[in-house]
């Protein structure tokens, strides 16, 4: 592989080039080890707590952003382009940020080990001034810090005390000198750090990065490695050879058209939130459960398809949607629908050295109506124990096409096609017919006893989300029976 | 006119005063454990852990683990000098596994190496041989063999298994009760520093340091004098920072005597989740007897409770849950059963409420079960069954209740929570409604207060005054940010009448304040602060007794107060008189302790007045669950809470929002999974879900009830660390009435936590589908 430029981000006001280190560092073990810079903390190692939350700093669309990152299992590489923002950098001149002093004075910390990470996500939450900053997005934007001594409440408002002005911070002071600076750092030249065995590269072209693949199909693929980080910092995997997407503009984009979406592999969750919930309130809903503002500025709607999880939140969805997958290996490139991709449990439809580049995602057409429904123990950040995702043709009263997918009930993201097939003619408001159809889900799945649920309840419960899909379709309405009230989607800007 | 006389003209007592770090909090520069700068040379220490939960260890070949490169040295059982325990009490939790693997992942060796991620890496190269044994994993498991850790033990009053047998219609059922991870933020950690002559300085994250350094004198057979333990703060302990601990910080100080260097341990998070304990989970069955309008007659119960496979703190937890299966509630013939049971899973330890929270959740349940059947609002059953005032006073245990406010205290939430609107306004949302439900519920806590291990409740403190009038204040409490520290800085600084910046709070070590008890069973201000204000008094009057010399003036007309010292008119600042003070040979360093009143515990005969005070409080809350999928919201929370007369309004607020948060995640969505073969598979907080912001309501309404301690507390306070947890059994009852609602009049089959699968299945149970 040819040698090209190193890693280069902006932290505390200096350009670093980074060049010589180890392809699995975190962000978090160079800032406490390597810088010594000790106010971002590790709670848990996975992503999980946000004790670790630290803010990126990207131009999009012309602007600079700040978004929250879990530092535990984001990879220095990852860092290419970007300002690197920490808890240390927002006090300025022995005062307090409005965040930090809100905090304070909201009586927001208690133990305080987990504070550095709420002061982080609610700086970024600070910048999002062209945003919603109300509660539901206080909420939204917290979803990925636990706090295991306040009980929340006084940390929510503090968040909405000092979200209350606009930004007024040095950061917001020098925002257009920093993203001039960070513009500056976007190039198209491939990124690369190490050598032939072991390396971490940010190609910045399709061609190139097919061309890296190609060549090295044994290397690992990383989108926002919120799922990777967690091989490297608790299966302690060793990854030698890292290729990014995240730097190829043909995977970071979403296309439009009348009548689908074509998503790029890199695109992330939030980057798609705005595309896919106007589909439709409940994926709105469902995306703005996915994970935590964190994991959704990181991880990829490519590779959440891509890591083949029985329990990805978005394969159900996209499956009965009618999606299909772009892959493309070397030169060749070829289409696939999503629901053939996954084969068995932990294994896939592709090739060692292919890159699933897109996906395609038919929009609903007139007379369709969706339900998606995520079951878990905790309505934030949780994985599912079951979600369903139910798009149903209605002719009339009468159902003309049902197509349903599930995931968490077998070793892959799959249909439901037994019940489906009970279900096409079937009056909407026929209950016995209805049930009838969802006691066909045991021809369907076999699901296991886990720690998440037993299989007496994934089947109990997938069965009655078809039945509480069909209720809402046939009475025309969502409100009566939902717990948490429907929004428009919450658009990050 | 208040009948303690205080409050008038504090400077910073009941006031709502920021924590002291909050500054360092939210700019990240308050230091932990692992934050510390480490000495040159510093090694790291990661334990490798049984690979089953049972069995007998037939071969541990480290070889492969010794030769990778950066990995110092490996330490087993065999390289302790003395004695191979860690335990509190019972001398039965081995720092090192030797032949016998009582749980999955028990520690039976700990890589030491240059670096963290060398060591982690390094362990997973060990070759370890069992032969298996079948495992006790549950509670259920453990009364199928009979497997009792320690003897059982009772409280009995009267006959009640005759009123029983004559009882027309008693109630009867069993109840399960979870566990909880403590998911303190901060894992366990500790550094230890090899000084001179053989003695150590650890830093550890322990609620307990006097243990700390016990535990490691045993295992390194040196003297408790050798060894001096520090504690700034702990990035949370709710309990299980108080016994366990110490092993960590013994593995690490053994890593320090076999190599010589500074050693360093910091549990990775699902290391931390399998080798430490955690609440213990219940199976409670139940008998009890009640009158037509409610009240009770009698009650049997049996607590059979997982203690995991050693003592650690087991007994006085059980205890604990046997002293609070009456929470406030009155029960004339009564016989309270507990066996403590041995699994082969790690050993269960303290966690905020210490046994309580279990025994009082039964209560609850008791009550909405003779609500049910008897078909009276549930409030109104515990109306009924609530202590009396001069009668119906004593507890099962022979102490009488002296302090009783809970009928006062719920009468007044009641009104303010508007009770009996919205239960009827949930009747009339049931009504119309097809698959959501609304419960609502008001519920008291009676928390005694005092360790019932009667001489842990002593205390000590050390303040100096220096030459420029600043004060150094130590204490053997321990900060966790529950805000002790900053309670007692209050404390001193009233004292000596001067701003609170001018007392320096100081870490607590074992060097100034000796034989310290844990911060523990809410003690921590009742005790450190009584005992700093002994210290701070006694300088006090020495400076008193010198400026009444020296200005010739009666000692009893010297006061303190706005940073000056007076008499009469007469004034100077309190760093002027310090100095001169010092000039004239004073001395201006005091130890002070306090060793808590009144209190007795014949455990032998069960009776006695094991608690100094009960702390009271109330909850209301209304939920709406999912009829067709077990999802629930909490729609509205009130609470009332007894916390005698704040010492610090903010402090005491925030711990009780966040522990109704803690607790209302023990009885909704956290759940401790263990698989059959005994390993724990909800391991990190990916598969553990604790709340977060978003399963706080948004109406969530907390205020104080106005209730001087009667008894002579710091500036009559009352303890606040653990009686807010128990205000969630409020949800978990709210829980079971919307289930209940579905089917009125039967008994609603709900066990806690109530996840969505729980709560789908009561519903099935209820309509009688399931």
């Amino acid at each position: 592989m040819t040698t090209t430029r190193p890693i280069r981000f902006l932290h505390r006001g200096t350009l670093v080039e980074a060049a010589g280190f180890a392809p699995m560092t975190t962000v978090l073990d160079w800032l406490r080890l390597d810088r010594r810079l000790t106010g971002t903390k590790e709670g848990c190692g996975e992503g999980d707590c946000g004790a670790c939350t630290v803010a990126l700093g990207r131009v999009k669309d012309g602007r600079l952003v700040y978004e929250p990152a879990n530092a535990c299992i984001l990879l220095l590489g990852q860092l290419d382009g970007a300002e690197l923002v920490t808890v240390e950098d927002l006090a300025a001149d022995g005062q307090l940020h409005p965040v930090q002093q809100a905090l304070v004075d909201h009586h927001g910390s208690q133990c305080g080990f987990c504070t550095p990470g709420f002061v982080m996500s609610l700086f970024t939450l600070y910048h999002d001034a062209g945003g919603a900053r109300d509660r539901a997005a206080v909420l939204s934007r917290l979803a990925g810090n636990l706090c295991r001594c306040t009980g929340y409440r006084p940390i929510v408002d503090a968040a909405l005390a000092a979200c209350a002005a606009p930004p007024a911070d040095g950061h917001h002071d020098r925002r257009t000198a920093s993203a001039a600076i960070l513009a500056g750092l976007a190039d198209t030249a491939d990124v690369c750090v190490g050598d032939e065995n072991a390396f971490f590269a940010a190609p910045a072209s399709l061609d190139a990065l097919a061309a890296l693949m190609e060549s090295h199909p044994d290397a690992t693929l990383v989108g926002g490695a919120t799922d990777v980080g967690l091989w490297i910092t608790k299966q302690l995997r060793t990854l030698p050879k890292l290729v990014h997407t995240g730097r190829v503009a043909a995977l970071r984009a979403i296309e439009q058209t009348a009548t689908a979406l074509t998503i790029g592999a890199a695109v992330t969750y939030a980057e798609a939130e705005t595309a896919l919930g106007a589909l439709d309130p409940d994926i709105a809903l469902l995306i703005d459960r996915l994970g935590s503002a964190q994991v959704r500025a990181a991880g990829t709607i490519g590779g959440n398809v891509a890591n083949g999880s029985p329990i990805g939140d978005m394969p159900p969805l996209l499956i009965a949607l009618g999606a299909t997958v772009t892959l493309r290996c070397g030169g060749s490139v070829r289409l696939l629908p999503l629901e053939h991709f996954f084969l068995a449990y932990g294994r896939q439809d592709r090739a060692p050295g292919e890159i699933l580049t897109h996906v395609t995602v038919p929009r609903p057409e007139a007379g369709d109506h969706l339900r998606v429904f995520k079951i878990a123990k905790r309505h934030d950040q949780d994985i599912s124990a079951v979600m369903m995702a139910l798009k149903v043709r209605l002719d009339g009263r009468r159902i003309a096409a049902a197509r349903t997918a599930f995931g968490g009930m077998a070793g892959i993201p799959k249909r439901a096609t037994a019940v489906e097939q009970a279900l096409a003619g079937v009056c909407v408001d026929d209950t016995g017919a209805i049930a009838a159809a969802v006691a066909r889900l045991r021809d369907d799945f076999a699901p296991l006893d886990d720690h998440r649920a037993s299989a007496a309840y994934r089947l109990r419960v997938a069965g009655n989300l078809i039945t509480k899909g069909l209720m809402e379709i046939a009475a025309g309405e969502r409100s009566s029976t939902r717990l948490v009230p429907l929004r428009e989607a919450h658009h990050a800007a | 006119m208040r009948p303690d006389g205080e409050g008038e003209g504090l400077r910073h007592i009941h006031q709502p005063i920021r924590h002291d770090a909050a500054d360092r909090h939210v700019t990240g520069s308050a230091p932990y454990i692992d934050d510390i700068r480490e000495p040159e040379g510093t090694l790291h220490v990661v334990p490798g852990g049984a690979p089953v939960a049972h069995g007998r260890l037939v071969r541990l070949d480290l070889a492969a683990v010794r030769a990778v490169p950066g990995v110092v040295a490996v330490l087993t059982a065999a390289d302790i000098p003395a004695v191979n325990d860690v335990s509190p009490v019972a001398g039965d939790d081995p720092l090192f596994a030797v032949d016998t693997i009582a749980f999955h992942g028990q520690p039976l060796f700990a890589v030491v190496a240059e670096s963290r991620d060398t060591a982690r890496r390094a362990v997973r190269l060990a070759v370890i041989a069992v032969a298996e044994e079948p495992p006790l994993v549950d509670v259920a498991d453990a009364l199928a063999a009979d497997a009792d850790l320690m003897p059982a033990y009772a409280f009995r009053r009267g006959d009640p298994e005759a009123v029983l047998a004559a009882s027309p219609a008693p109630v009867a059922g069993t109840l399960r009760i979870g566990g909880q991870e403590h998911f303190y933020l901060e894992g366990q950690a500790a550094l230890v520093i090899p000084e001179e002559d053989g003695t150590y300085l650890i830093h550890s994250s322990t609620q307990h340091p006097s243990e700390v350094q016990h535990v490691v004198a045993r295992v390194l057979g040196i003297t408790d004098a050798a060894i001096e333990v520090a504690v700034r703060r702990m990035g949370g302990g709710f309990g299980g920072k108080e016994s366990q601990a110490s092993g960590w910080a013994a593995m690490a100080a053994l890593a320090a005597r076999v190599t010589g260097r500074p050693a360093k341990i910091r549990l990775d998070r699902d290391d931390d989740f399998i080798m430490t304990g955690k609440r213990h989970d219940f199976l409670v069955s139940y008998r009890a007897a009640h009158d037509p309008g409610g009240r009770v007659e009698a009650v049997e119960v049996r607590f059979a409770g997982r203690c995991g496979y050693s003592h650690d703190l087991s007994s006085s937890i059980n205890d604990r849950t046997m002293f609070h299966a009456d929470n406030a509630y009155f029960y004339p013939q009564v016989h309270i059963h507990s066996r403590r049971l041995k699994t082969h899973t790690v050993s269960n330890t303290a966690f905020r409420g210490f046994g309580g929270p279990q025994g009082m959740v039964f209560a609850e349940h008791l009550m909405d079960r003779i609500a049910w059947a008897t078909g009276r609002d549930p409030l109104d059953v515990r109306y009924a069954n609530l202590y009396g005032t001069d009668e119906r006073n004593i507890t099962p245990y022979g102490m009488v209740v002296e302090d009783n406010v809970a009928e006062a205290l719920m009468r007044q939430l009641e009104a303010t929570s508007d009770y009996r609107a919205r239960r009827a306004a949930t009747a009339a949302f049931n009504a119309g409604s097809r698959v959501l439900k609304k419960g609502i519920a008001l519920t008291p806590v009676k928390f005694g207060i005092s360790f019932t291990t009667t001489f842990l409740n002593q205390a000590g403190a050390l303040v100096h005054v220096y030459q420029d009038g600043s004060i150094h204040l130590n204490h053997g409490g321990t900060e966790m940010g529950q805000g002790l520290f900053v309670k007692v800085a209050q404390v001193v600084a009233e004292e000596f009448g001067v701003a609170l910046d001018r007392v320096r709070i100081t870490a607590t070590h074992t060097g100034k304040v000796p034989n310290t008890s844990p911060t523990a069973a809410s003690s921590g201000t009742d005790m450190n602060g009584m005992a700093a204000k002994a210290a701070a008094a006694e300088i006090k009057g020495r400076i008193a007794e010198f400026i009444a010399r020296d200005w010739q003036v009666p000692v009893a007309s010297i006061a303190f107060r706005d940073d000056r010292v007076w008499s009469g008119e007469r004034s100077l600042s309190f760093a002027e008189v310090v100095k001169k003070a010092y000039l004239a040979r004073t001395h201006l360093s005091a130890a002070g302790f306090y060793a808590t009143p009144k209190i007795t515990w014949d455990r032998p005969k069960a009776t006695g007045r094991p608690f100094f005070y009960f702390a009271y409080g109330a909850s209301c809350s209304e939920v709406t669950i999912d009829t067709l999928t077990g999802e629930f919201t909490v729609d509205r929370v009130d609470i009332l809470h007894d916390a005698g007369r704040s010492l610090n309004p903010a402090i005491d607020i925030g711990q009780i929002e966040g522990g109704f948060v803690q607790g209302m995640g023990w009885l909704t969505m956290e759940e401790l999974v263990f698989d059959a073969k005994g390993r724990l598979r909800t391991h990190a907080p990916s598969t553990y879900k604790i709340p977060t912001a978003r399963d706080v309501p948004e109406d969530f309404r907390v205020a104080f009830f106005d209730n001087p301690n009667r008894e002579d507390t710091i500036y009559r306070s009352k303890a606040i660390g653990e009686p807010p947890l128990m205000l969630a059994n409020s949800v978990f009852c709210a829980i079971a009435d919307a289930v209940h609602a579905l089917a009125p009049g039967r008994a609603v089959a709900l066990d806690a936590p109530a996840t969505p699968e729980a709560i789908l299945f009561a519903c099935s149970k209820q309509t009688g589908e399931g």
